[in-house]
């Protein structure tokens, strides 16, 4: 028996050809798609909202709900609305409702809710039952309820669920990318290293062909002794080579990939190419664990930013840069101090040169300005906006007139390109947990609605 | 004596994950990535000492079948963090470009 695995794309809402996903749901099992990632950083599931525009995000999931509803087949979107929090599992739902009323769609809905209360997890931690991933900062029973949000990375076990409720498309919550498409395939009885490493592979669209043109869908063929996989769209095509170093791709071990439930091992894998455009993967095994965990996700406030952007290009000021930051941070530390009655302690302003050292920071090997000009990004972060808006306009104005030696009346340092020169950035976060929960029932803190629609 | 970049199709950093850093080093010939592999310019130590962290938290892998290089370190400060510089992670890799290899 052979199981065919549809993936729209790698990130719902970044696009792929209506015509590569309508081709590739001909005869198959389901189509996924995930939504959700922390590579944007903690501002998404800080914030609670997403990454990806409504627009873009209702058009990715209307093709794929009119290719499912035709189809007959599931459609399984997870980690929804970026951060898989209950703001975005809400947002993504009122999309797939709205595409429902204006196209007169019928279907059951089934959604997952990965937010963990409160209280649930003070219980755990005390019981000590979420335990730091290396590295993790310091979990503290405070930053538990300070948290903007907390979601476990759920597992394919909620999908499954899910399905058994009947219900023909599923949102979820944060969950891992991989269970998305490992669910059915594990469900036929796929053994679990084929449903793993197919779906490791599924989860990043047409991410694993040699020359990716755009974001675009891909299919594997699951069967008892592996999985075939290639892109629908002719253009593009899969090789061993592109396969495998996608294996390699945001992860920090190669062979091994970690899933609630156990490891994916790909050590012993043999990638073989099938025509010109498909590959075969044979040889993936997986390793279940001692104990069920879900990773844990967390962010939160780190204060409110505003920031300003300047030009530096006299070749005066540039050559003295060190010197005038550093006797320019003491004044601007004074002013702060005079006008707005706030200690260092209470704000942090962070000088980013951009033309030095600003993409590596501490670590830039070469941290000497060669150029002609630098850029100077002023980076405040502060208690409240109104705080970090006032700091903002003392650090520019100050920087703007700072004097150096070489010449006498004021001058001018800094090209703004824009007015106003300062700009009011909002609410900043921190990613605040890299633990795992420990579950007996690895559906146990996800609530599972249904609706029918 | 060529380096890195003439030898190598890829050369990315990126996040894995928001607490660590991953780099991966990909070639498309096995005799380029043998010869880098033999030149020893690219190791855990050599890792350490660029990105600043004790050599056993460097996790180095060759990996024959990828004819790649992958590297993963703790990420100098977490993802979205105020003192990081990079939330992608995705500049990190840049000193490794123009290494000289035998």
């Amino acid at each position: 028996m052979t199981l065919k695995a549809v993936s729209a794309t790698g990130q719902l809402g970044t696009g792929f050809l209506e015509e590569s996903l309508k081709t590739a749901a001909s005869g198959a099992a389901f189509i996924g798609c995930d939504a959700g990632s922390t590579d944007p950083g903690p501002f998404y599931l800080g914030s609670g909202k997403a990454q990806a525009s409504r627009d873009a995000a209702k058009r990715d999931t209307r093709v794929m709900l009119e290719a499912g509803l035709d189809q007959g087949i599931p459609v399984l979107i997870g980690s929804a609305g970026t951060a898989g929090a209950k703001p975005h599992l809400e947002w993504m739902l009122e999309i797939v409702r709205e595409l429902a009323r204006e196209r007169h769609w019928h279907f059951k809905l089934a959604s997952i809710n990965t937010e963990l209360d409160r209280q649930y997890l003070l219980d755990q931690f005390d019981a000590g039952r979420i335990t730091p991933l290396d590295p993790a900062p310091d979990l503290t029973r405070d930053i538990l309820i300070q948290a903007e949000h907390i979601v476990g990375m759920a597992g394919s076990e909620p999908f499954q669920k899910a399905l058994d409720t009947g219900a023909q498309v599923v949102v979820s919550g944060r969950c891992s990318d991989v269970s998305i498409f490992a669910a059915i395939p594990l469900r036929r009885n796929i053994p679990r290293g084929t449903a793993w490493h197919a779906g490791k592979i599924l989860e990043c669209g047409a991410a694993s062909v040699e020359r990716r043109l755009h974001p675009d869908s891909l299919v594997a063929e699951l069967d008892e002794e592996g999985f075939t996989v290639y892109p629908p769209n002719e253009r593009m095509r899969c090789t061993p080579t592109s396969v495998v170093s996608h294996t390699l791709y945001e992860n920090s071990d190669p062979y091994h990939l970690i899933e609630p439930g156990g490891a994916l091992d790909t050590s012993e894998c043999t990638y073989t190419a099938v025509g010109e455009r498909a590959v075969r993967v044979t040889g993936s095994t997986f390793v279940p664990a001692d104990r069920y965990t879900v990773r844990l996700e967390g962010a939160v406030l780190a204060g409110f930013r505003s920031v300003a952007l300047g030009g530096i290009r006299d070749p005066l000021v540039l050559r003295q840069l060190d010197s005038y930051l550093g006797s320019l941070k003491e004044v601007v530390k004074k002013k702060v101090a005079d006008s707005l009655a706030l200690s260092p302690v209470e704000y942090e302003v962070t000088w980013r040169v951009y033309g030095k050292d600003a993409s590596m920071g501490a670590l830039e090997p070469t941290p000497v300005i060669t150029g002609h000009e630098v850029g100077l990004l002023i980076d405040v972060l502060a208690r409240t906006q109104s705080e970090a808006s006032g700091i903002c306009s003392i650090a520019w104005h100050t920087a703007l007139h700072h004097p150096i030696p070489e010449y006498s009346g004021l001058i001018s340092n800094l090209a703004f390109p824009f007015s106003p020169p300062g700009i009011d950035a909002g609410a900043a976060y921190r990613f605040c947990i890299n633990h795992v929960l420990t579950l007996d029932d690895p559906c146990g803190p996800f609530a599972i609605t249904v609706e029918d629609i | 004596m060529p380096q890195l970049w003439e030898l190598a199709k890829l050369i990315r950093s990126k996040n894995a994950g928001p607490f660590e850093l991953t780099f991966d080093i990909l070639f498309s010939t096995a005799e380029d990535f043998e010869r880098v592999k033999a030149s020893d310019v690219l190791t855990a130590q050599r890792f350490a000492d660029l990105y600043r962290v004790p050599v056993e938290r460097v996790r180095f892998f060759a990996h024959e079948g990828a004819l790649a290089f992958k590297i993963s370190i703790p990420r100098p400060a977490f993802s979205g963090d105020p003192d990081d510089t990079d939330v992608f992670g995705g500049q990190f890799h840049s000193p490794l470009v123009q290494l000289e290899i035998q």
